[in-house]
């Protein structure tokens, strides 16, 4: 097991380095799909809530991995070819994006009606008081529901394996079929995930113990 | 010329129409007192000269920037005028709304640094000077959730006050604060008064009426039923409503906050 360890963890490291690239960008992608679906939501214009509805209630009803498939093995039949990490990447952020859209809403819901009215009495626009006043607390607001979503995202990532993408679940597939060692390739990788985990929420709750000191 | 002028405004929540045609005239440095009981209206009067709320019908004019109101007049350009409006008349709200992730001082100098622009610099002198104005320079560093009440108002009327506006809306700022606390907020808005500041306060607080205001303005039923010098008003109120309601008041001379007067 050691041997096989040795000879599988630059292997190892290279999955975790991709795993960590699919994780993050589609959280910073998903994040800003979210950010705009939760602001369309509650928009005044009518056309804004219903297309922003419309998207969250496909992606929220629908498996993640059947997205993904759609997006790899269903677009080429239209002429849109995307490479294996771009589909990951696309999959992971439109699905996290609906998951974000309602930690953004419920945050921005969740503060104060007097906060924004206190903005608007100082003169500020919608923009303004959105971006230093609501936004602010809202985020405090729905941290913890992010930082659930981002490590939920972190195990989604897996998923990618399925349209060959070579991160920490392909590698361990791979390895345990040349070596026919799957036993000990899954439970290395299972550790990895555990590891990473682990260490965002440690992180997490460091954070969370940060935001409810500042006030 | 008038700092802030009501022609007409109506306001209805609903199937309860809240101001039905009220006209206001506040020329500077007057310092107009509203009282009512709750429920006539005299609230929502206050938000409609900033447009916290929106009237149905009728036109407000502070500071020169007139705005008519009612369903034809929407547009574009009417949201810039009613900022402009905003930053003219500060407002005090009744439960402070401080900005709670930023300290005192930058809950003072974040409109002079947002909207008007003006430099750090600049922004945090002007709100140094502010809080000292209002006694809290010791606590410019706090967050709101460290202060009382009465600090938290403070705080907040030299936010208003960083705007640099003509006029300022006080709606019922010592309502939500125990009572030993209601003095330090008089004493700050009596200074303000003195300085010549106009000023239009909706508050129960009937002997900062008497000691302070010019006018006091009597609401019921959406509508201002009497109006009239503090000294009259007190002495020898005509309407039976606020024949009523100043019967009420207590010895500490506030009229209690949630009389409900039969009808």
């Amino acid at each position: 097991m050691w041997e096989l360890f040795l000879r599988a963890y630059p292997f190892l490291l290279e999955g975790l380095l991709v795993t960590v690239v699919l994780g993050v960008s589609s959280f910073t992608i998903g994040s800003a799909i979210g950010l705009a679906t939760a602001l369309a939501r509650l928009s005044s214009i009518a056309a804004l809530r219903a297309l922003a509805i419309a998207y969250l209630s496909v992606f929220r009803g629908t498996p993640m991995l059947v997205q993904l498939l759609l997006i790899y093995f269903g677009l080429p039949q239209f002429g849109i070819t995307l490479e294996p990490i771009p589909s990951a990447i696309i999959a992971l952020s439109l699905n996290v994006g609906s998951y974000q859209s309602e930690n953004f809403r419920s945050g921005i819901l969740g503060v104060d009606r007097g906060q924004r009215e206190a903005a608007f009495s100082i003169g500020m626009t919608g923009w303004q008081a959105l971006r230093r006043i609501i936004f602010p607390q809202a985020l405090r607001i729905a941290a913890p529901t992010i930082g659930n979503r981002f490590i939920a995202l972190m195990k989604d990532t897996s998923l990618a394996s399925v349209v060959t993408v070579v991160e920490l679940t392909r590698i361990a597939e791979r390895i345990g079929s040349s070596t026919f060692r799957y036993m000990e390739m899954f439970v290395m990788v299972a550790a990895v995930y555990w590891l990473l985990n682990s260490a965002l929420s440690l992180g997490q709750a460091a954070l969370e113990r940060r935001l409810a000191r500042a006030y | 010329m008038h700092q802030v002028r009501l022609e007409g405004v109506r306001k209805r929540f609903g199937g309860l129409e809240v101001l039905r045609g009220v006209d206001l005239a506040v020329s500077r440095g007057e310092v107009v007192v509203i009282m009512g009981a709750s429920g006539s209206g005299k609230t929502t009067l206050l938000r409609c000269i900033n447009f916290l709320e929106e009237p149905d019908a009728g036109r407000v004019v502070v500071c020169g920037v007139d705005v008519p109101c009612g369903e034809k007049h929407r547009g574009r350009n009417r949201s810039a005028r009613i900022r402009q409006i905003r930053q003219q008349a500060g407002m005090v709200f009744q439960s402070f709304n401080l900005f709670p992730h930023m300290t005192a001082l930058e809950n003072v100098v974040e409109g002079p640094l947002t909207v008007r622009r003006m430099p750090r610099r600049t922004a945090t002198e002007l709100g140094e000077r502010l809080l000292q104005r209002v006694g809290l320079s010791d606590k410019r560093d706090e967050y709101p959730s460290r202060l009382s009440g009465g600090q938290k108002q403070r705080v907040a009327i030299a936010r208003a006050l960083a705007m640099e506006p003509q006029v300022v809306l006080f709606d019922e700022p010592t309502s939500a604060l125990d009572p030993e606390l209601h003095e330090e907020v008089l004493h700050v808005m009596r200074e303000l008064a003195t300085e010549g500041m106009t000023m239009v306060v909706v508050t129960h607080e009937v002997r900062f009426a008497q000691d302070v205001c010019d006018r006091v303005l009597f609401m019921d039923g959406g509508v201002i039923v009497e109006e009239g010098s503090p000294s009259e008003f007190f002495a020898h109120p005509h309407h039976p409503r606020a024949q009523a309601f100043l019967h009420l008041v207590d010895h500490a001379g506030r009229a209690p906050s949630m009389v409900e007067l039969v009808r």
